[in-house]
């Protein structure tokens, strides 16, 4: 897909969400917004996967570690055809596949049951390392929070996969600085992040996480690098394409209301006011 | 009298009885499963030796990684090997794991159902010198109160062995705990032993009292059954080595028989085997029961007898206990 058409199939992804969210009456608004862009990429050019055949051995496996923000994952997931786009209505309802956290048990697709922060970046190690014992050519792919960069589990795997030199594992940490309670740094400072990666023996790299080609050129770059693994860091904005989401800590763990949803959508339709909307 | 099914060892109530701990067989186990299957690894988390994972790790160096001293990563990167295709066993002090990573098993083994296998040494007040911080008391309580997560406290090394490769076979996440002190192999490999099927081992024509335990201290009950049968108080002996899912089959028929329980374990009575046998029996057919185990205490340093001894979890104990609930009978 050419960067152009990835930036408009985020932008539809984006409005499937807010519609998805409103729907469901409860669940995380900003860290999808702004995780959309690297979604798509992933889904839509980066990984090596086959949405009818979820199953298939040899695809790549994207855990998401910040479990929270699995909305922007169904959406893409469904965009890609894993499932019917019909089925997001029934996010975190009685019964429904589409759990408010991720459940592997429910939807094996999505590789691993998460939520409880600072534990995927350690499971996503230890499936890169089994997988490298079988020489198996997929690689592992994760995402991250900033904010579970608070909890010991994760810094574990930061040396685990450092000290056995996984390669084959590529991270995404979504550096959007906000957690529930206000500010990264103001909640427990992280910076200077990429130097404490660095420090640990990782490959870095950071990038505009809303760069269609800088996403996808960091992870062709990370395909090169051997003996290491590496993370990219995606700055991103919270609640991007939605101005009165974007950056505020307050929409981290919350859905639009029907009016709020009404003015994000017609804000995504218009792209920000700058085209006319179809349907208003 | 001992159930001659049981196949226990000939020497069960001679000096000459071999004492071998627990952790043994978890270590002669692990290679016998690696053996069997190349996809069983094991992971331990800086203590190899003292969990006998040394054994494995001597035989399968490719399939042996160390964790360090990290017990919340040995679970998660267990949980991520085990979601590829291998049988991890993860190998530290029953204390940290489950101790410290209890979440982390919950969240990314048990809800994530992938089958890690959580080898918990230096289980119960036996430890002994190390003090309360190394004693796990509460083990079978947090871990027998999650689902998706079989449970089971093998009574001596002989069983452990048996139930670590039990435990690489049976496809789901399974925590077994066991001990650091040397304790009487009674057990043999003739004795029958099946994850989720408790074993009467004693039975009297006319029992008074059945006593059912987990882990070494069944050793202690069928002593207690011996120095009963003396004076004229008929017994049950049941080993519940499978604390979850428990038998509830052979808990209700020795207790139909009996009329009296006594549980006892080297873990506390609140939440443990004890409670366990009580939840079925207080359902199917409640009788009075007494319980011999930790009495809602931390433990201590001093010598594992001392400890057995002053927390009263030791055959003379099982005895008084025997004698209470039989008063309580109508």
């Amino acid at each position: 897909m050419e960067f152009e058409e990835l930036r408009k199939k985020a932008n539809l992804i984006r409005k499937d969400l807010i519609k998805m969210l409103l729907e469901a009456g409860s669940g995380h608004s900003a860290g999808p917004l702004g995780m959309a862009d690297i979604f798509t990429a992933l889904y839509f050019d980066i990984l090596n996967h086959d949405p009818k055949n979820p199953a298939w051995e040899e695809r790549d496996r994207l855990f998401l570690s910040n479990g929270h923000i699995v909305p922007i994952r169904y959406v893409t997931m469904a965009h890609a055809g894993y499932f019917p786009k019909a089925k997001l209505k029934t996010l975190r309802k009685l019964g429904s596949d589409l759990q408010g956290h991720p459940e592997r048990v429910r939807m094996p697709a999505l590789e691993t049951t998460s939520g409880p922060l600072g534990s995927g970046l350690a499971q996503a190690s230890g499936y890169a390392y089994a997988a490298r014992m079988d020489n198996k050519r997929f690689r592992v792919f994760c995402i991250c929070s900033d904010g579970e960069h608070d909890a010991g589990n994760h810094w574990e795997a930061v040396l685990f996969a450092a000290k056995n030199r996984l390669s084959n594992l590529t991270v995404f940490v979504d550096r959007n600085n906000i957690q529930i309670d206000g500010h990264t740094e103001d909640i427990m400072p992280l910076e200077p992040l990429e130097d404490k990666y660095k420090a640990f023996n990782w490959h870095t790299l950071h990038i505009n996480g809303h760069n269609m080609e800088e996403i996808i050129d960091a992870v062709n770059h990370a395909r090169a690098v051997y003996e290491k693994p590496t993370v990219i860091i995606a700055h991103t904005i919270p609640g991007k394409g939605v101005d009165f989401m974007e950056n505020m800590p307050e929409w981290h763990g919350k859905p639009p209301d029907t009016a709020q949803a009404k003015e994000a959508l017609h804000e995504l339709r218009t792209l920000g006011g700058k085209i006319v909307g179809e349907h208003e | 009298m001992i159930n001659p099914k049981a196949k226990l060892s000939k020497k069960i109530f001679s000096k000459e009885i071999d004492m071998i701990p627990t952790r043994n067989g978890y270590g002669e186990g692990l290679v016998i499963a690696g053996e069997k299957n190349e996809n069983v690894v094991v992971l331990c988390a800086d203590l190899t030796d003292s969990t006998r994972s040394n054994y494995f790790k001597e035989k399968f160096p490719d399939r042996f990684i160390e964790i360090g001293v990290a017990e919340q990563l040995l679970a998660t990167v267990a949980a991520g090997m085990a979601n590829y295709g291998k049988i991890p066993f993860i190998s530290s002090y029953a204390a940290f794991s489950p101790g410290r990573n209890w979440e982390q098993i919950r969240t990314t083994i048990a809800i994530n159902d992938v089958p890690v296998k959580i080898g918990g040494a230096h289980a119960g007040i036996s430890v002994g010198p190390d003090g309360a911080t190394h004693q796990q008391l509460e083990d079978i309580a947090i871990m027998r109160a999650m689902p998706n997560i079989i449970v089971v406290a093998p009574a001596d090394s002989v069983e452990t062995k048996k139930a670590t490769i039990e435990a690489a076979e049976n496809g789901k996440p399974t925590y077994i705990r066991f001990a650091r002190e040397e304790t009487p192999v009674f057990t043999t490999e003739d004795t029958p032993f099946k994850i989720g099927r408790a074993e009467t081992l004693w039975e009297s024509k006319d029992p008074q009292v059945a006593i059912m335990g987990c882990g070494p201290l069944v050793y202690e009950a069928l002593m207690a059954a011996k120095r009963l049968e003396r004076v004229k108080i008929g017994c049950i002996v049941i080993n519940g080595h499978t604390v979850d899912p428990i038998d509830e089959q052979t808990i209700i028929r020795a207790a139909k028989l009996a009329g009296a329980v006594v549980t006892v374990e080297e873990h506390q009575i609140n939440g443990g085997f004890g409670s366990a046998v009580a939840e079925v029996l207080s359902r199917n057919y409640p009788v009075p029961m007494e319980y011999v185990g930790m009495p809602n205490s931390f433990g201590e340093s001093g010598t594992p007898d001392e400890l057995l001894e002053k927390y009263g979890m030791k055959s003379k104990h099982i005895v008084s206990a025997v004698k209470r609930v039989l008063k309580r009978k109508a």
